[in-house]
């Protein structure tokens, strides 16, 4: 526990000053969420009223369309991602050396590009009146280019004589990536790959930008077009809006977390990466840094190795 | 090229812009991400429960939705009348603050046992420990990961152009908009946050060189 570096297991004395601590830190956090709730409830935000509006059938059905239309994006953004970050780490690994600079500089220049510039920059430029795929393929572009390093990362985690074995059987080069260092790459790195996966869920909240109808969007319009007592139902609609966005990001980071146990009961010698949370840059990525275009597939001494 | 040269103005608002809400918020998560850090590895069960839920609830949200709250909630709780770059530094530097939270809280984690324990035999307090033996060596740790998390709110900034902030997505949208081909103007707003970007992670590299100590 990284709390047992601060502070020794605390005596009858620092009980007594922790007891007052945690009143005090009790009274103020409950003293600040208070004078906010009071502030709301005198500006009408929380009249039963305002939270009425979600009785209605309209309104569910506007939700289940945009929950759909999220899950939709998503799903594409997901498949797109993986395809292309399976293609960006294999040719980032390629033996050619074009091939290796051509996805390197790919890989860079997106990544450090923000996402609601390339998507808007997508939807413009090619898919105006397809603002799903435009969203699809933006979420694509940027996170397929993460995932190519995860992935890149895991394939240098998978131990050397792996490699060497399945060259020893006269397995193609090809036959070595799909056959062997792929899978065990993918397996190792399953749990940052769905945290990555839990970013990209909350970055499709970007489509309202493209007018893609999706939860952020028809939240805005809910609470822009409901009045109810001359005030719009922004702070109703947000925390329930907000509600599905944190029970569909805590689904999936669940996910990666059991996976990641799962993976730790099985005994094949190569350790599941820990499961991240949703994090804004990947460790694995610093991990990873310092490699680019050397001669030939490094070795990094990744994370995941277990010597059995 | 024109779309540069014909509106380099609003190109340069746009830039300054997108530095200074970078900058703002920056140093808004920087504060509250210690804070939180301080809660979350503090004795006392309450704050140690605020920082975890801190922590939950604004990683599992999308920035976009925190940019609504900050738009049309806080104005309702605090005082109406702030303007779009306050509102939009704070959605950002809330946001990212849980990030730096997590970053700091494992940096910690990496300052060896016997350290803490030295100092508390010398009868340092909670807070002189965290203040003058924990966090300093956490620093060095912390660095690399910090840069990433700036780097990352350098171009979540953008999302800020979308609720009327001056930056740079402002200009792209304004630009295209007025007609330009997307091409161009891709190119030189890509260009701009490079610029940014590069001078974030060539600062922490400078840092990190001046900070390193051998172990």
């Amino acid at each position: 526990m990284s709390a047992s570096v601060l502070y020794d297991t605390p005596g009858p004395k620092a009980r007594v000053r922790n007891r007052i601590y945690a009143a005090l830190g009790t009274v103020a956090i409950i003293a600040l969420v208070a004078v906010s709730i009071l502030r709301l409830g005198d500006k009408g935000h929380l009249d039963p009223a305002m939270w009425d509006i979600f009785n209605y059938a309209g309104i569910r059905q506007n939700i289940a369309e945009a929950l759909l239309s999220t899950l939709k994006a998503f799903g594409l953004a997901a498949v797109g991602s993986l395809v292309l970050g399976v293609l960006l780490a294999v040719a980032r690994l390629s033996d050619h050396r074009p091939v290796r600079v051509v996805a390197t500089g790919f890989i860079e220049v997106f990544r450090s590009i923000p996402l609601l510039i390339t998507i808007y920059a997508v939807w413009v430029g090619f898919l105006v009146d397809y603002s799903m795929w435009a969203l699809a393929l933006g979420l694509s572009i940027y996170n397929g280019c993460v995932q190519a390093e995860v992935l890149r990362a895991g394939v240098n985690s998978v131990p050397k004589g792996q490699r060497e074995a399945a060259y020893a059987l006269g397995m193609s080069k090809t036959q070595v990536m799909t056959n062997v260092l792929m899978p065990q790459a993918v397996r190792a790195m399953l749990p940052t790959i769905i945290s990555q996966l839990v970013v990209t869920l909350k970055d499709t909240s970007l489509g309202f930008v493209i007018l893609y109808p999706e939860l952020l969007y028809s939240a805005r319009l809910i609470a822009s077009n409901t009045q109810v007592n001359g005030q719009y139902p922004y702070v109703s609609t947000i925390v329930v809006f907000g509600a599905i966005y944190i029970a569909l990001c805590l689904a999936l980071s669940a996910l990666a977390t059991w996976i990641e146990k799962r993976g730790r009961r099985a005994k094949t010698g190569i350790a599941v990466h820990a499961a991240a949370d949703p994090a804004e840059a990947p460790g694995v990525l610093d991990d990873a840094a310092p490699t680019g275009t050397g001669d030939g597939p490094d070795v990094a001494d990744g994370p995941g190795i277990t010597k059995n | 090229m024109n779309v540069l040269l014909d509106h380099f103005p609003e190109f340069r608002d746009g830039f300054i812009g997108t530095v200074s809400i970078t900058a703002v918020s920056s140093v808004i998560a920087l504060v509250l991400g210690i804070i939180v850090a301080g809660f979350r590895v503090s004795p006392v069960p309450p704050l140690r429960f605020f920082g975890t839920a801190w922590v939950t609830l604004l990683r599992n949200t999308p920035l976009t939705l925190l940019f609504l709250v900050s738009f049309f909630v806080v104005p309702e709780i605090f005082f109406p009348g702030m303007s779009p770059f306050v509102l939009g530094s704070l959605a950002l530097g809330f946001y990212t603050s849980a990030f730096v939270c997590e970053a700091v809280r494992s940096g910690i984690s990496t300052v060896p046992l016997g350290q803490a324990e030295a100092a508390r035999s010398l009868g340092m307090t909670f807070f002189q420990t965290l203040r003058m033996i924990v966090l300093p060596q956490a620093t060095r740790t912390v660095l690399p990961p910090l840069s990433s998390i700036f780097i990352a709110l350098t171009k979540n900034s953008a999302i800020a152009g979308a609720f009327s902030v001056t930056e740079l997505f402002g200009w792209q949208t304004l630009m295209s908009e007025q007609g330009y081909a997307i091409g161009p103007i891709f190119v030189w707003v890509a260009a701009a946050y490079l610029v940014v970007t590069f001078t974030i992670s060539g600062i922490f590299r400078l840092l990190e060189r001046r900070m390193e100590v051998a172990r």
